[in-house]
């Protein structure tokens, strides 16, 4: 079979009855093979740079490794015992869920009630759509830099208006839960419109004869909305919930420009809005320590997992308990 | 009878509604305008007790102190080449991919498409510490191959061809194709491309924009010297002391081109981002 790869010319050749011709022999390889060809470079690329990282990850957690190291020291758990007595991963993780709580939570309540308002019969429909989804064009990287001025503690815009409706100003970066509170608006001011239309797409989706008959039983809006609408999103407020917990969890670019000293990897002063992604950032391309880094990038992935399956339950059980049954 | 499932408002609910609705634009609007307002000043009005509201003449002059503080054409560059190529890639491997998955019957085919839509729930970014070693063992560290590689394609983007493709693309017009001959090579060709291009417009959209505003991944692998818009920009923010006009300035820069195309194509997003919330 050395002549394979020219191609046949077209002819119309009765079909011989036994042996198939190499024409047909090539179109049934064509058909059997090409899929496997299609979808390769999706597990190449994935293979090799989502997988065995992952895994890799779990391999370095284990060494002592420093950047540009040849020789790494194989020192078995000691990176995760160290990590599990260390105040300032604790102090992470602390910071971390709080700014995930502050944002997720208020983030789908003024997302399902913003959904419920864009699903009104309105004018211009599609400009306000598009209205709310702006911010999602913004960089995260732009975001930061626009959050940290106006929430300046000094000369922000913020601080300017408490002051003249005559409140106090606030060390938005220094007190470590008025940082997690500037940190999360941020969160919550990119992604409240886009989880807002997933939330809208599902509600334009769902039947109308239930909501007819509950016209016909009597029921008004407010009751329909709590008694229909959101049991019956459940499946699509899984989904958020699910991917910003994943999305929140792995937050870094908001609390790494945040800083009052930019370009500092310390989340503050006193570490008080350093999430679990800055300080593995910080501790493998600040202090070098890839085994270290890679043993806290094992502990986030636990607890995405962790907080995601929790989510995912308690999602279910509150949508499943507000009534209807599917 | 039909019912909508909120009933059309009538008088001060109506009124509540849009004032709702405007008050949630305006401030969606106002980081951006903010931006521009002080990037169109100089720094010391910020120390000013109250601030204008309106812009001033500076822009320009910042602008151009943004392209002597950082090589930003360069990242400028850097990012359209970076972005494009992802974008292209990942919409043909997406689509090719999606193909197989939708219309061609192979062993295993199930399964590996289950891999696929559960790897969309692992987070890749805890990999990229043995991502930065393999890359600078490659040599590939500081160089754009290495922000490009790891995102030729994408979970969601195969997630959301297969799903486009089933519906639209009948097998019909395959096997008639097939029978005149095409390789399957040629049926995805003339029969699924046609038929795609709604759904490959929407993730090339989304594919380039996620390119462009990627932030840690480029931060870790490429230098000052060789950076991406993103890099660039908070490089811009890192001395010692801040020049809100000159770093605003440089946001403003960044932000304009992916508003533009956003309010341009803003109908196209938004109707995919709720396309694939249905289907999803």
């Amino acid at each position: 079979m050395t002549s394979v790869a020219e191609k046949p010319p077209r002819q119309d050749v009765p079909p011989e009855p036994v042996r198939p011709t190499l024409r047909q022999r090539l179109s049934r390889w064509d058909v059997r093979f090409s899929p496997y060809l299609y979808i390769a470079p999706f597990f190449v690329v994935f293979g090799l740079t989502g997988l065995f990282p992952l895994l890799y990850t779990g391999y370095v957690s284990l060494f002592d490794w420093e950047i540009g190291d040849d020789d790494p020291k194989f020192i078995g758990l000691e990176n995760f015992v160290t990590l599990l007595g260390d105040a300032q991963f604790w102090n992470a993780v602390v910071n971390t869920i709080s700014i995930f709580v502050l944002s997720s939570g208020p983030q789908l309540v003024i997302a399902i009630l913003l959904a419920a308002l864009l699903s009104l019969r309105l004018r211009f429909p599609a400009s306000w759509r598009v209205g709310i989804l702006l911010p999602y064009s913004a960089s995260l990287v732009a975001l930061g830099i626009i959050f940290a001025n106006l929430f300046g503690p000094r000369y922000g815009l913020v601080n300017a208006m408490l002051e003249a409706v005559g409140l106090d100003r606030v060390e938005w970066q220094a007190n470590r839960f008025a940082s997690h509170l500037a940190i999360a608006t941020m969160v919550n001011w990119r992604w409240t419109g886009y989880n807002a239309l997933i939330v809208l797409a599902a509600m334009q989706a769902l039947p109308r004869d239930v909501y007819e008959a509950a016209v016909v039983d009597g029921a008004g809006a407010v009751r329909r909305f709590f008694s229909i609408t959101l049991p019956m999103l459940k499946p699509t407020l899984i989904f958020v919930v699910v991917t910003s917990t994943i999305g929140g969890l792995q937050i870094f670019t908001e609390p790494k420009l945040f800083d009052a000293m930019p370009g500092s990897n310390n989340g503050g002063s006193q570490h008080q809005f350093q999430t679990l992604t800055l300080y593995l950032y910080q501790s493998a391309f600040e202090g070098f320590d890839l085994g270290y880094a890679s043993a806290i990038a094992w502990l986030l992935f636990l607890l995405i997992v962790l907080i995601a399956l929790v989510n995912f339950l308690i999602t279910r059980r509150v949508a499943a308990t507000t009534g209807l049954k599917r | 009878m039909t019912v909508r499932i909120f009933p059309r408002g009538r008088g001060g609910s109506r009124f509540f509604v849009y004032a709702t609705l405007i008050a949630f634009v305006a401030g969606s609007l106002f980081p951006f305008y903010w931006s521009f307002l002080v990037a169109s000043r100089d720094t010391g009005m910020l120390s000013d007790h109250l601030p204008p509201l309106l812009p001033g003449g500076n822009f320009w002059a910042n602008a151009g102190r943004v392209f002597d503080a950082v090589p930003f054409w360069k990242a400028l560059g850097n990012s359209l080449i970076v972005a494009g190529t992802v974008t292209l890639t990942t919409v043909l491997f997406s689509a090719l991919a999606g193909f197989a998955f939708a219309k061609m019957r192979f062993r295993g085919s199930n399964g590996l498409f289950v891999f696929i839509v559960v790897t969309l729930a692992v987070p890749t970014q805890l990999g990229v510490i043995p991502l930065f070693i393999m890359m600078s063992d490659l040599g590939w560290a500081g160089h754009l191959q290495a922000v490009i590689v790891p995102n030729l394609v994408t979970a969601f983007g195969v997630f959301w061809m297969r799903q486009y493709i089933v519906d639209a693309v009948p097998y019909e017009l395959i096997e008639a194709a097939r029978v005149d001959g095409c390789s399957v090579f040629g049926t995805f060709v003339h029969v699924c491309l046609p038929a795609i291009r709604p759904a490959a417009a929407v993730l090339a959209m989304f594919t380039f924009m996620m390119s462009w505003n990627d932030f840690l991944w480029p931060l870790i692998v490429l230098d000052a010297g060789n950076p991406t818009v993103q890099v660039a920009l908070e490089k811009l923010q890192s001395g010692h002391y801040v020049d809100y006009s000159l770093v605003l300035a440089g946001t403003t820069l960044a932000t304009i081109p992916v508003l533009i195309v956003f309010l341009l194509l803003g109908r196209q997003i938004v109707s995919g981002i709720m396309q694939g919330a249905v289907k999803g």
